[in-house]
């Protein structure tokens, strides 16, 4: 064990994990926050903390993820590259470590296009993997990125990072994983699968190339509520493939609800089944309290203790 | 070469609604290649202001002139005279030929006509593109000489971002992702293993971050 992290606990225990995303709100009340930390509490063992994602403004992901922590759930802190500093960056994760985060998850944010400031500078001062590295470093050699030591308490997370198997070029994507592991990552949270034959010789490559030994990999999936939505997902969101299937079952459907809840379990339990996938990662976004469900009914429930 | 675009009429002929006799200052460098403040361009801007004024019954009176270069303070020395009765300079040229022409006369009001959006080049007829986001530590050799930071709508040193999909950047479909670009280029000279590499955080510092940046070239100093 290199952290505290109860979610590097139960991976390590070669238990199959389950997380689960939590938003944080457009306001600064905590309400709905720890109402959904109190409905997941016992059906997942980390929840992750998106940061502005879509560029969007939230409240912050390390205050939320306090929020969350207060409420009995492990929180993964999301960082971005997009609105700070490499300054910024560590004095966050020292924060963020002092008040007891423990997970924290690398990204390179989506673009400030897609959200509610398209006028904004964006930062992009390191990228997401040089933030894995970073993060690393800050742990295991106990330095700042620009080589001063930490002198003492030095913030030790377990370091995770995305994947996505549905962005292009294919080929390089596992290759790009790699460099992540290289680069310090420990767990990989993939974008939302839909293209189950896509992800399966994904999956198949970063088996032939050991990486499934070197790190934990947590497939994300997605309940969908309308075939809208698919469709959304299908045309609009860039990195994501969404088969036709899954677009013509929902809108054949009389309860589309809960055939989108019907095929995420069924998604899940797929998955189960693929070698080298240590987890899953259930995004339900803006559905937060259909997360308890979905896990008692795919067989997940009850989660495992951490030591 | 620089590129840049004139603004809008309208918000050129706000900026001299006090004016009566105006200069108006083209140049013959890089904005006049890409068709935006060279002599044709600096005629027509002053026809047009004084088209406007004239159908507000407010006349404008314009003189026009078209440097070799305003990035260069010789040449800027030949508008002296011209400077001397008007109410404001309007500068077709990039940022720079803006200062330089305020620079040499304090007493005047200087315009820019044109807003400087980038170095890059031509693509098609009357389409330019960026191409270097001069970072001041070029690092094309590691690239396939596709330079990621200005191409690339996150600056990312190890892309490809998630992002990408059918060669396209996430932020447009008009756009191709530069780490797409940087890919195929690298595997059709058989050097992909370098792209595994990680690259380490940039120093900015040569970059933007420092205030203005200076070359300086000590044999070429006179005096
Ligand atoms: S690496 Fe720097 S100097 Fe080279 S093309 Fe890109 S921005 Fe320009
Ligand atoms: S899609 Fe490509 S060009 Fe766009 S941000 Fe990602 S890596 Fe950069």
């Amino acid at each position: 064990m290199k952290t505290e992290s109860k979610l590097e606990s139960i991976l390590n225990k070669g238990e199959f994990a389950v997380t689960a995303e939590i938003g944080p709100p457009k306001h600064s009340s905590p309400e709905a926050i720890k109402h959904h930390a109190e409905m997941m509490r016992d059906y997942v063992d980390a929840t992750n903390i998106t940061d502005c994602q879509t560029a969007i403004v939230r409240m912050s992901s390390i205050a939320a993820g306090l929020h969350v922590m207060k409420n009995g759930i492990e929180p993964i802190i999301q960082m971005t590259c997009r609105d700070r500093n490499r300054i910024a960056m560590q004095s966050d994760l020292l924060g963020a470590y002092s008040l007891g985060v423990r997970n924290v998850l690398c990204l390179s944010g989506d673009h400030q296009k897609f959200g509610n400031h398209p006028t904004a500078k964006n930062v992009y001062d390191i990228d997401s993997m040089q933030l894995i590295n970073m993060v690393r470093r800050m742990r295991d050699d106990k330095v700042f990125l620009c080589g001063e030591e930490i002198k003492q308490a030095e913030p030790r997370f377990f370091i995770g990072a995305v994947a996505n198997p549905f962005a292009d070029p294919f080929e390089f994507r596992v290759v790009r994983l790699e460099k992540k592991i290289n680069a310090g990552a420990e767990f990989i949270q993939t974008q939302c699968i839909f293209d189950m034959e896509r992800f399966e010789r994904f999956m198949e490559m970063v088996r032939q190339r050991g990486l499934h030994e070197r790190v934990h990999i947590l497939a994300g999936v997605t309940p969908l509520k309308s075939w809208r939505a698919a469709k959304y997902m299908q045309t609009s969101v860039s990195g994501m493939i969404v088969p036709d299937e899954i677009v013509e079952r929902l809108k054949k459907a009389e309860d589309p609800k809960k055939e989108g809840i019907e095929i995420c379990i069924e998604q899940i339990k797929h998955i189960r089944n693929i070698p080298g996938v240590h987890g899953v990662h259930i995004m339900a976004i803006a559905w937060e309290e259909i997360v308890p469900e979905i896990v008692q009914r795919a067989g997940l429930y009850p989660r495992p203790k951490a030591e | 070469m620089i590129i840049a675009q004139q603004k809008p009429i309208q918000e050129i002929a706000e900026m001299v609604k006090d004016c009566r006799k105006v200069l108006v200052v083209g140049c013959a460098g890089c904005v006049t290649v890409c068709l935006s403040g060279g002599e044709k361009e600096t005629e027509i801007l002053a026809s047009e202001l004084r088209i406007m004024r004239q159908l507000q019954e407010n006349p404008l009176e314009t003189v026009t002139f078209v440097c070799t270069r305003q990035c260069d303070p010789e040449y800027i020395a030949m508008l002296d005279n011209l400077v001397e009765d008007v109410d404001a300079v309007i500068s077709l040229a990039c940022g720079v030929g803006v200062q330089y022409i305020a620079e040499r006369y304090p007493s005047k009001w200087v315009l820019p006509a044109q807003n400087t959006n980038f170095i890059g080049g031509s693509i098609e007829h009357g389409v330019w593109e960026e191409r270097c986001g001069m970072c001041g530590n070029c690092i094309l050799h590691l690239t396939g000489g596709i330079c990621p930071i200005i191409r690339c709508s996150k600056s990312i040193l190890n892309g490809p971002c998630g992002g990408s999909q059918y060669g396209k950047c996430e932020v447009s479909k008009d756009t191709p992702c530069a780490w797409q670009l940087i890919y195929d280029r690298m595997q059709s000279l058989g050097k992909l293993d370098k792209l595994l590499e990680l690259q380490p955080p940039k120093d900015w510092s040569t970059s933007r971050d420092g205030g203005p940046r200076k070359a300086v070239r000590e044999d070429v100093i006179i005096g």
